[in-house]
């Protein structure tokens, strides 16, 4: 109930805010400021010190109680001000799998003429993860949050918080922005690839090309041959430089097809789907991918292979 | 990430068949946040400076025992040793309080309980871990400098605790701190600052807070153990003990001129039992007004600023004729106050030095004559010998009084020891003593001749201090003297040592004693090292400042000093009304300065900004993330005519920002540009 009663606090403090596209700066209205439990600790502290200078009539034990009264002021200013101008990017994300960690990587900038120490952003309950800030410049917070669904993740409200500089008081301000990470299928399933369709011009081995995936024996040295081709033991056996030969693997042109996968739920053939696209892609085939009202021609590489988990993630 | 090692590595040792669930359940206990090895050093030896004052109060083995355990958790930190097993820190807790309790036969009071304090301290550092700890224990080092406060307020004390605590502060905030990027030197800038912007807050506070006369509740026995001073009982060896300490008594300011050294008796304990070899007090009920006489001469007003002695009696020149508040005035002339004095405390005095007092009730006349039968027998026989001759009491003083001056007495700090009839073996054997051999052979004779008399314990004399204008009266001024009483003149005043010794009422001490080897430092006035002693005084001007304006300041002294202050009589609800006003106008100025630091730190960022703002009134405005350069091009695609200045102002800008030099012509034209400059 607590939890809820908070979330409903939280939601009436930034009822006003709109998710930024744009960097946040930090003003005075939107920081926040409530002692720690050290600080109700060292409340207590000091009226012990405060009871014990009346009773003993010390000048000095009353100089110093105040003192430190002054210094627990004090530092609720401090902690005011090393998040007060505070400029926050969009985070930088990476894409995650389902299972994993989303990794959002803000950065903090700092405009004024003195460092900014222990501040921290806060993803819910998460604990939070604490950087310096130097003087006119910035410094980079990462965020994680754990990816639970596939499709966008939004972080929503992150909490931007710091008790410096004595524990005793916390400041913290709401930051919501736009940017959203995304998060693919979890990588799941345990059917083999789907086996290779038979191309158009016949099928089988076909050499297309000297390419540089599977090797298919030595041949003579060229000039303008890698050097890391060339089978120096091979060489050493022969009269001649000899060259490793290669062909790319035509014969793999994989279509992982939604159809394949029967009657599975929904997520578990997008979960099959995805482990075979990165199994296609760490094994180097060529592949396409096929989803009711998507249709990605077979291809190969980091962008093929980002843009059929993109699908996948956001079916 | 150290704090979450301890999590996984018990994760790892259990064979757990569902790690993710039991993942899931670690992960939702708030989990130990560790310290860091540099915090925890940082804080053992915070809290070890903080000890060490004590070392001479605790019992024996406790210091070395805390600076041992201190070490040990330091070589723990260091080297990253597990910590003592959880039963030998139990063992050791209370082997500990054993000692204490051992050590002073109970386990409350003033030094028992700082003795706990700092065994518990002790106990902590091997157990502390995790962050709470860590500020469990600067918490505990927070009432071990509080601890230390009761032992001394003086200034070199209070100046090595005021660092302890910028240290504290240091600990506290490396405590706190999960991030690398503090390095020690920071943190410490960070706390002078702290220290010095508090102080302006903590002074208003100090002067305006009102003060509750303490105590609240029962102090402990101890609590002010250990002070030197006069006692309420005399016996031999009581008054040339207390010579031997050149410790501050009390400081005098005079309101108009000082008396000369030999008008100084400064009145305390008045002491009318004897039993043949010791003096003690008499219990008499102070009241609420003085005791009056019939003064004889000028007023004296003075102030006297009595350091702390765990007495009730408050010195004043022989007669007072006021009473300081709550204190009241025997029938004796003793000033008494309401409670021991615990803390440097100040009040204001007027004496009469010439005075004639009233009658003699007849109890004071029983208790004035009252000696212990059949001791001191040829002493006795003395005064039947002077009665037979001239039995009036003046005669009988002056008689008593030649035979100190004319036979070969001596006076010195080391007289030989006394037997049972003391006043025969003294007057009539060693002829050798101090004055409190003098005022009480002088006392017993004028009691065994029929003559009234009482022993008056005391100061007599003190230290004039050039420098200051005030008088310093030490411990090594204490005195005895006698009072006699005489039918036309009331109570007189005799001091028979100033028979034996002129000087020692003259000029002090010093110039009393032919063995001033004994003599403490400060005592002695001969010419060797007389700019040590110069020096010694330059530090007493500082020290009555600071116990007149600083110690003293309590709910008396407080009321005085703000009622002084031309707004009639202040009481405690004017004084939160001034705290508050005052805080409110510290507040106002603090938010004006950083207002203006803000504004204008640097003049380049200022005229930066200046620019920026003028754009931005017309519909330019820069935003967060746009760099100088990305702003003015896109300003100038928007307004093509204004290419030219937004260029220079730019160019100018960053060469000043980001460029390694700063020529102030450069500053000033920018300035002018930007003044220049119109949308």
């Amino acid at each position: 109930m607590f939890t809820a009663l908070r979330q409903r606090f939280e939601a009436w403090v930034t009822r006003g805010q709109r998710p930024a596209r744009d960097p946040v700066r930090l003003e005075r209205r939107r920081i926040y400021i409530l002692p720690t439990r050290y600080g109700y600790a060292f409340a207590a502290l000091l009226f012990v010190l405060f009871l014990w200078s009346i009773n003993y009539s010390n000048s000095m034990g009353f100089a110093f109680t105040f003192l430190l009264v002054a210094i627990a002021h004090n530092s609720m200013w401090q902690a005011h001000d090393t998040l007060l101008g505070l400029i926050i990017h969009p985070a930088d994300v990476e894409p995650a799998f389902v299972g994993q960690d989303a990794r959002l990587c803000f950065r903090l900038e700092n405009p004024g003429p003195e460092p900014r120490y222990g501040i921290a952003l806060q993803w819910r309950d998460q604990p939070p993860s604490y950087v310096d800030v130097p003087p006119s410049g910035a410094a980079a917070a990462t965020l994680t949050i754990p990816a639970t669904q596939r499709g966008w993740l939004r972080p929503g409200r992150i909490r931007i918080l710091t008790r410096f500089p004595l524990g005793l008081l916390q400041s913290w301000s709401w930051v919501e922005f736009e940017s959203a990470a995304l998060v693919y299928p979890q990588p799941r399933g345990q059917r083999p690839l789907p086996a290779a369709l038979p191309n158009s011009s016949g099928g089988g081995l076909q050499e297309v090309g000297p390419g540089s995936e599977d090797y298919a024996g030595f041949r003579p040295y060229a000039p303008g041959d890698s050097p890391r081709r060339i089978a120096w033991k091979a060489a050493g056996r022969s009269e001649q430089l000899l060259v490793k030969r290669f062909t790319d693997q035509a014969r793999s042109e994989l279509w992982l097809d939604w159809v394949l996968l029967g009657d599975d739920p929904v997520e578990a053939r997008l979960a099959q789907l995805c482990q075979w696209v990165l199994k296609a892609e760490t094994e180097s085939r060529r592949y396409g991918l096929q989803l009711p009202g998507v249709r990605i021609p077979p291809g190969q590489g980091d962008m093929h292979r980002r843009r059929c988990l993109e699908a996948l993630a956001l079916f | 990430m150290r704090f979450w090692k301890q999590q996984h590595n018990s994760l790892a040792s259990r064979p757990a068949p569902s790690a993710g669930e039991e993942h899931a359940k670690v992960c939702a206990q708030t989990p130990v946040e560790l310290l860091t090895s540099t915090a925890l050093i940082w804080v053992i030896l915070t809290l070890t400076l903080a000890v060490a004052p004590h070392t001479n109060e605790l019992p024996v083995w406790l210091a070395p025992a805390f600076f041992i355990v201190a070490a040990w958790r330091g070589v723990i930190a260091i080297w990253q040793q597990p910590l003592p097993p959880r039963w030998l820190l139990l063992v050791l807790a209370l082997l500990a309080a054993a000692g204490v309790l051992v050590s002073y036969k109970t386990l409350l009071g003033r030094d028992p309980g700082v003795a706990l304090l700092t065994a518990m301290t002790a106990c902590k550092l091997l157990e502390t871990r995790g962050l709470r700890d860590g500020v469990v224990l600067v918490f505990l080092g927070y009432l071990l400098v509080m601890s230390n406060l009761l032992y001394s307020q003086e200034i070199p004390m209070v100046a090595y605790l005021l660092a302890v605590v910028v240290l504290m502060l240091v600990s506290q905030m490396l405590i706190h701190r999960q991030h690398a990027g503090l390095t020690a030197l920071a943190p410490l800038r960070l706390a002078g600052k702290m220290v010095l912007l508090a102080i302006p807050v903590m002074l208003v506070l100090f002067i305006l807070f009102p003060r509750i006369p303490g105590p609240l509740w029962g102090l402990p026995k101890d609590a002010y153990k250990g002070r030197t001073g006069l006692s309420d009982e005399m016996e031999p060896g009581t008054i040339s003990q207390l010579i031997q300490s050149d410790e501050v008594a009390f400081r005098v300011r005079f309101t108009g001129a000082m008396p000369s050294p030999k008008q100084l008796y400064w009145r305390g304990p008045v002491l009318w039992g004897f039993d043949g070899r010791r003096w003690t007090r008499r219990d008499e009920l102070p009241s609420k007004t003085p005791f009056p006489f019939t003064p004889e001469g000028p007023a004296l007003d003075y102030a006297v600023l009595l350091e702390p002695s765990n007495q009730r009696w408050l010195l004043a020149l022989d007669l007072p004729a006021s009473l300081p508040p709550r204190a009241g005035m025997t029938r004796s002339f003793q000033l008494l106050r309401e409670r021991p004095v615990n803390e440097v405390y100040r009040y204001e005095v007027r004496s009469y030095l010439q005075y004639r007092t009233g009658e003699l009730t007849s109890a004071e006349r029983f208790l004035g004559l009252r000696l212990p039968s059949k001791s001191n027998p040829r002493a006795r026989e003395l005064v039947e010998e002077w009665r037979a001759r001239d039995p009036r009491p003046e005669s009988l003083v002056n008689a008593a009084l030649a035979l100190f001056r004319e036979q070969s007495f001596h006076y010195t700090l080391t007289p030989p020891l006394l037997g049972f009839h003391s006043i025969d073996e003294f007057l009539f054997r060693t002829r050798e003593g101090f004055c409190e051999h003098y005022a009480s052979a002088f006392v017993f004779l004028m009691r065994a001749a029929g003559v009234p008399a009482r022993v008056i314990t005391g100061y007599q004399g003190g230290e004039r201090n050039e420098m200051g204008e005030y008088l310093i009266v030490r411990q090594s001024d204490a005195h005895a003297w006698a009072e006699v009483w005489l039918e036309d003149r009331g109570w007189v005043r005799i001091d028979p040592t100033a028979a034996v010794s002129p000087d020692r009422i003259q000029q002090g001490i010093y110039a009393a004693l032919a063995d001033t080897g004994t003599l403490p430092f400060l005592a002695r006035r001969d010419g060797h090292y007389a700019w040590l002693r110069q020096l010694a005084l330059s530090w007493d001007v500082l020290n009555i400042r600071w116990n007149e304006w600083v110690l003293a300041y309590g709910p008396d002294r407080q009321k005085e000093f703000l009622s002084g202050l031309g707004f009639g009589t202040v009481d405690w609800r004017g004084m939160t009304i001034a705290m508050v006003a005052a805080l409110s106008s510290l507040g106002v100025i603090f938010i004006t300065l950083r207002w203006r630091s803000r504004r204008s730190r640097d003049p380049v960022v200022r005229a930066w900004q200046q620019f920026c703002h003028r754009l931005a009134q017309h519909g330019l405005a820069r935003g967060l993330h746009e760099g100088p350069l990305d702003f003015t091009e896109r300003v100038i695609a928007q307004r093509p005519e204004l290419a030219k200045p937004v260029r220079e102002i730019a160019r100018l800008y960053t060469v000043l920002r980001y460029g390694p030099v700063h020529p102030s012509m450069a500053v000033r034209q920018l300035q002018r540009q930007v003044r220049r400059f119109r949308a």
